[in-house]
């Protein structure tokens, strides 16, 4: 059995006069937990639904567990597990009615799904929540409750589009634990999201994409050794003085991002670093050092920060 | 934390069946709309049945006297007010009933809860999608059709005999409608104004010029028009041909069937399309 579950070459979608997906290769393989990382209207959504087999690729291949998604779009389906941006489930059923249907839809028989729903309700932790109205949960819940709903089938690969967007960081904790586990059983994860600490926690390998194109590949850790520092020294002058001083401090570190609020320092020592703006006579209102992250990746690739 | 987290793992290819799952479809959607639906029952009932009811009364009874009053010796067809109005008013109910159960649930699919898309992520196509919503109505106008019957024989509209007849004339003219409603639906973007359109401008002049009330050859030839592309019309016509014997010409017979089919047909194969035409996108 092939070990690459996902196979993308030049693969492009474009929408009348927009190009939405430009040209983009990638391989995941089994077992992989694969991160789309990128602002809003990167392309990442837009190559989920392509991975997901329900929208059609312009041009370009792509092969999914083998197969091509544009000719059997159904039976690759059949074997995906999918959490969209937005919880669709259906407010008025109940939590484990949702889970059952999404069973039924794969063609899995009552007695299987009545028992599925049992560990899928213990793993979403929503067991006290069984029969409530779904509309009711809460939005970390729901949440749960969708990614309990994609895994119904035993999925080769589960798909998640920005999984913990709007929740609160005690959900979002609580996500990536249930997250994590599934990696450790072995199943193929592909994430998109926004959120660089996100993709620091569950992602092994991540491309980061901007304007339909991918700007970089690698696992987190090399992709903070190839275009960042080890550290950063967030240094803030005020807003009105933040360019004058960045101008006098420019020798100092690898290299520096200058912020309408704030000027970045990347050097590998990013105390040493303050000592050196100290001793030019300037005194920030406030200095933090702190480890490199991808949210300083993408700033270097992009010249842009990843939440706008 | 709890610790109760292991799942027992055989993995898609294993358990599904993708043979069983891509043949039934459409039934596994229509089992999840008659889940849908059954939180509703109690409504679905009490309208199934007080409907018919306040009509009878209001209509059949309250007017039926005037009519019957005004018309005797010659009554309309030859028979009295009740007996004339029933197909009419069956026929409208399986409209309403198996409309119901298109309209609403194919903006709930692509609007409100976006369901649509979540089957659609799973091998379910648009095609099975569509199928099952309409095999869903289908269930829905069945039981709505059997109320009113119930209810037009307590009133003495109808006769025992004629029950698998009109049955059959009043589901055609649901589902036929019921599928043209589904396609149109399934080109509606927001939900803002399009049931208030739908409602003042198709389904109100229906329901007034499609000889539901009285025979629609009293009316001047230009508004029996309304009438002729009214599939309540034909279903009306048809449901009095086989309650009472309204003669109707052979031929004439043959387009009331023909209309209705190629309605539900047609109704048919344009939401499909549409249908994965969206949720391909």
């Amino acid at each position: 059995m092939t070990q690459d579950m996902i196979v993308a070459r030049n693969l492009t979608k474009r929408y009348e006069d927009f190009i939405a997906v430009d040209g983009i290769n990638f391989t995941v393989k089994r077992g992989e937990a694969f991160g789309l990382l990128g602002p809003n209207g990167a392309g990442k959504s837009t190559t989920m639904r392509m991975i997901a087999s329900t929208s059609q690729r312009t041009s370009g291949d792509l092969e999914i567990l083998g197969k091509d998604p544009n000719k059997k779009g159904p039976e690759i389906r059949a074997h995906l597990g999918v959490v969209p941006q937005q919880d669709n489930l259906d407010g008025e059923l109940k939590v484990w009615e949702n889970l059952y249907i999404y069973g039924r839809y794969f063609g899995l028989a009552r007695k299987f799904v009545k028992a599925k729903i049992e560990e899928l309700l213990a793993f979403a932790q929503l067991e006290e929540k069984r029969n409530a109205k779904t509309e009711a949960l809460s939005g970390g819940m729901k949440r749960r409750l969708t990614i309990a709903r994609a895994l119904v089938n035993e999925p080769e690969i589960l798909m998640l589009d920005e999984p913990t967007t709007g929740l609160d960081p005690q959900a979002r904790h609580v996500l990536w634990d249930r997250l994590f586990r599934l990696k450790e059983q072995g199943v193929t994860l592909v994430i998109t999201t926004h959120y660089m600490d996100e993709a620091e926690q569950l992602c092994d390998r991540l491309i980061v994409m901007d304007k339909g194109k991918i700007m970089a590949e690698g696992s987190p850790a090399d992709l903070i050794r190839d275009y960042s520092s080890r550290e950063v020294l967030e240094v803030r002058f005020g807003s009105a003085r933040n360019a004058e001083v960045a101008e006098s401090i420019k020798a100092i570190g690898d290299r520096q991002e200058i912020l309408p609020d704030r000027i970045l320092v990347y050097s590998d020592n990013g105390e040493a670093a303050l000592k050196q703006i100290h001793a030019l006579g300037f005194e920030p209102l406030t200095s933090l050092v702190r480890r490199s992250s991808l949210e300083d990746v993408f700033l270097r690739l992009t010249g842009r920060t990843l939440v706008d | 934390m709890t610790s109760n987290t292991t799942m027992t793992w055989r993995g898609a290819k294993e358990i599904v069946n993708l043979r069983k799952a891509t043949t039934w479809g459409a039934w596994f959607v229509a089992e999840y709309r008659l889940r849908n639906m059954s939180k509703w029952i109690g409504a679905i009932i009490a309208f199934g049945l007080g409907n018919p009811i306040m009509l009878l009364l209001s209509v059949g009874v309250g007017i039926g006297s005037l009519v019957d009053n005004g018309t005797s010796g010659n009554p309309i067809d030859g028979v009295g007010y009740l007996v004339f109005l029933a197909p009419a008013l069956l026929a409208s109910a399986a409209i309403q009933s198996a409309m119901d159960e298109t309209t609403f649930p194919t903006l709930q699919g692509f609007v409100w809860d976006k369901s649509f898309f979540s089957m659609n992520s799973t091998q379910l196509r648009g095609r099975s999608i569509v199928s099952g919503i309409m095999i869903a109505a289908a269930i829905r106008c069945i039981l709505t059709v059997f109320m009113f019957e119930a209810i037009l024989m307590a009133f003495g509209a109808i006769t025992w005999s004629s029950i698998p007849a009109l049955t059959w004339s009043a589901i055609i003219v649901g589902l036929s409608f019921a599928s043209v409603m589904l396609a149109a639906t399934s080109f509606v973007k927001q939900d803002d104004g399009f049931f208030a359109i739908v409602g003042r401008f198709i389904i109100a002049p229906m329901f007034m010029f499609s000889g539901t009330y009285y025979p629609l050859e009293i009316l001047p030839v230009p508004l029996q028009v309304v009438g002729w592309v009214s599939p309540l019309w034909h279903a009306t016509d048809l449901g009095r041909h086989l309650s009472y014997g309204h003669p109707v010409e052979g031929w004439v017979l043959v387009v009331h069937y023909a209309y209705l089919v190629i309605l539900y047909f047609v109704g048919h194969y344009v939401a499909s399309r549409q249908f994965e035409k969206r949720l391909g996108a």
